[in-house]
């Protein structure tokens, strides 16, 4: 199978004040398609950096970073969100849903930046939305969802545009133990049903289970 | 503008921040309103003067007369169209609150000198034709009720006695800026009583007023008109009709200042409110632009979606003002004494001010809260604790 993302000596360094700070150092990893990879990794190894720099919403120090087929380190502002919006799907750890949109309006929010009229992007939301078992939540807002509920409609944002991948930064880290299983198994629905890729950061060993592969990082590297 | 579902559904969040902002712009828009209507009232009495006018005044003060025998040597000047004179004659005219102007006129000559006042041919014969006529303004008239054939009857005080006019004629104001609350008497008349009564007092005129063929010679006309009095008994002073208006105005032309400067004020005021809001506002979606960013939202968006807050607000709050400032004025004209101001109303260009004003407000505002989103990395947007 042909490699979805690509990782070649990719490194990463914050700059604070006059301090470089590293993080990722001569990284390199390659992420097939249709795989479920498990990132795991004690707290401040660079986890989140390097979903960020694969996602193509942070830019790398130095290395080649291709996601489903483009350098993604070589495109400019503009054209990497135009890039974000056509082929990655996000969920966060605090779902980060707009607390005066509807469930309904949060998941059509990628929509507006297409082409789709409103009869098609309500088709679609309400398609999502079903999928993630929130038919009968449409209009509500996320405080009045329970956490299980706001990630899964953070989940239907991020499958709405049917993305190539899925990126989850810790997704069932803020949620109890039923919420947290509903939310991997969905994830788990969206790989193997609908083929997504994904790459999820966990420190969970049991949210770990779930996926195909699973690597660890430590201190900027993989081991 | 797909977006703008989440403008509306963004102002109101902080419905009492909101609200509170708006009422703020408003009552400033309010405020601003009034002053400039004030400042632009007291003005008019300038902006009316035209400029192919002159006044020639006592050298020393407006308020010493000079002989009526200036006249003819004035006229001799090259460039002048017509001379005429008026002089002030004040009185009082049914209770003393009154400030409308009150003035002894050269009826030969002064209406062809301000073409302002209009008036019909045989109501100009009429005034010409008898001793104590007068002629009064439309407004004056509304004022009082008066119409063609009724006597007014001032009590002198600079002239004292008993004076009866009749109303001759009515003038209708040119435009707005002309003042329609004017009372205009024969000086001739005046004179011939001051000869009986007061000799020592007859034959002396308040100011002349020069009509000139060219604007342009207005300061060459002036040097040679005084240069006629020199060393006379009544040395002259002649300037642009505008100049002798401001310098009328002078006295209290300072608080007019601090009332334009506080105008202004206002407006920076509740700049720092509207701008304090949208900052706040901005700083606690910092998160949700990250988002926005990360789901392709372009910089486009982020600055529709702040400016156009801001400038949502503004416009409430400026149209909210703006409902409530043309009755307030008419208010305000009603408590004021009837003549204070000749003109006292909503200039359209005060409320063009205002609008611009408030809009400006809106986008400046928003320059600040629209940088920082632009600056905030995505990352750093995802890290922030507000
Ligand atoms: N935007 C940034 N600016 C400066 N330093 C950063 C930034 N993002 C991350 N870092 C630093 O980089 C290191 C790795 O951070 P990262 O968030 O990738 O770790 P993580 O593995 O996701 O940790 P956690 O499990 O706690 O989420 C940390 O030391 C962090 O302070
Ligand atoms: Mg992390």
């Amino acid at each position: 199978m042909a490699s979805i993302i690509s990782i070649q000596n990719l490194s990463k360094s914050y700059q604070r004040d006059s301090f470089e700070i590293p993080v990722l150092n001569n990284l390199s990893l390659e992420i097939e398609e249709g795989e479920f990879l498990a990132l795991m990794g004690p707290s401040g190894s660079g986890k989140t950096t390097l979903l960020n720099l694969i996602a193509g919403i942070d830019k790398p120090s130095s290395g080649k970073l291709t996601v489903a087929g483009t350098d993604i380190a070589k495109l400019n502002e503009s054209a990497l969100a135009k890039w974000r919006s056509n082929n990655v799907g996000f969920i966060f750890q605090f779902y980060n849903l707009i607390p005066v949109l509807t469930a309904f309006e949060n998941v059509e929010l990628p929509l507006l930046l297409t082409n789709l009229s409103k009869a098609e992007r309500k088709k679609r939301v309400e398609l999502v939305l079903s999928v993630v078992g929130l038919t009968d939540r449409m209009y509500h807002y996320p405080k009045q969802l329970s956490g299980g509920q706001e990630q899964r409609v953070a989940i239907a944002r991020a499958i709405v545009t049917d993305p190539t991948i899925l990126v989850a930064d810790e997704p069932t880290g803020d949620l109890d133990k039923n919420s947290a299983n509903e939310v991997l198994t969905l994830l788990d629905r969206l790989n193997k049903e609908f083929k997504k890729t994904i790459v999820m950061v966990t420190h969970d060993p049991a949210s770990a289970a779930k996926a195909s592969v699973k690597r660890h990082l430590d201190k900027g590297d993989l081991v | 503008m797909k977006i703008l579902k989440l403008i509306f559904k963004n102002t109101l969040r902080h419905k009492l921040r909101t609200t509170l902002t708006i009422l703020g712009i408003a009552i400033a828009v309010i405020a601003f309103g009034i002053l400039r209507t004030v400042v632009t009232a007291w003005h008019v009495g300038v902006d009316a003067s035209a400029a192919n006018r002159l006044i020639t005044r006592q050298a020393v003060s407006f308020i010493f007369p000079l002989p009526v025998t200036y006249k003819e040597k004035i006229a001799s000047v090259a460039g002048i169209e017509q001379v005429t004179f008026s002089t002030w004659f004040q009185g009082v005219y049914i209770d003393k609150n009154q400030f409308f102007t009150r003035m002894a006129v050269d009826h030969e000559t002064f209406f062809s000198v301000y073409p302002e006042f209009l008036l019909t041919k045989e109501e100009l014969e009429n005034f010409k034709n008898e001793r104590t006529a007068t002629i009064i303004g439309a407004d004056l008239a509304k004022t009082y009720n008066l119409s063609i054939g009724d006597v007014m009857t001032l009590e002198g005080d600079i002239y004292p006695g008993t004076w009866n006019f009749t109303v001759r004629g009515i003038y209708q104001p040119r435009d707005k800026a002309t003042d329609g609350t004017m009372m205009a008497f024969r000086w001739d008349y005046v004179n011939e009583r001051m000869q009986q009564e007061w000799p020592e007092r007859a034959n002396d005129v308040g100011w002349y007023i020069v009509k000139i063929n060219d604007p342009n010679q207005a300061a060459e006309i002036s040097t040679q008109i005084d240069a006629l009095f020199l060393n006379s008994r009544a040395e002259t002073k002649t300037e642009t009709e505008r100049a002798f208006a401001q310098g009328f105005l002078s006295s209290t032309s300072a608080i007019i200042d601090a009332m334009n400067l506080i105008s202004f004020v206002i407006i920076g005021i509740i700049m720092l409110v509207l701008g304090n809001t949208m900052i706040m506002a901005a700083r606690e979606r910092t998160r949700e632009y990250a988002v926005l960013k990360t789901l392709g939202f372009s910089a486009k968006h982020i600055v529709g979606l702040i400016l156009g807050e801001s400038l949502l607000i503004s416009a409430i709050g400026s149209a909210i003002g703006l409902f409530f400032i043309y009755p307030l004025i008419e208010g305000i004209g009603q408590v004021i004494p009837k003549g204070f101001f000749p003109v006292f109303h909503v200039e359209s260009i005060t409320i063009v001010l205002a609008v611009s004003a408030a809009m400006m407000i809106g986008l400046i505002a928003s320059i600040f809260p629209i940088q920082r989103a632009l600056k905030t990395k995505i990352v750093d947007g995802f890290r922030f604790v507000g």
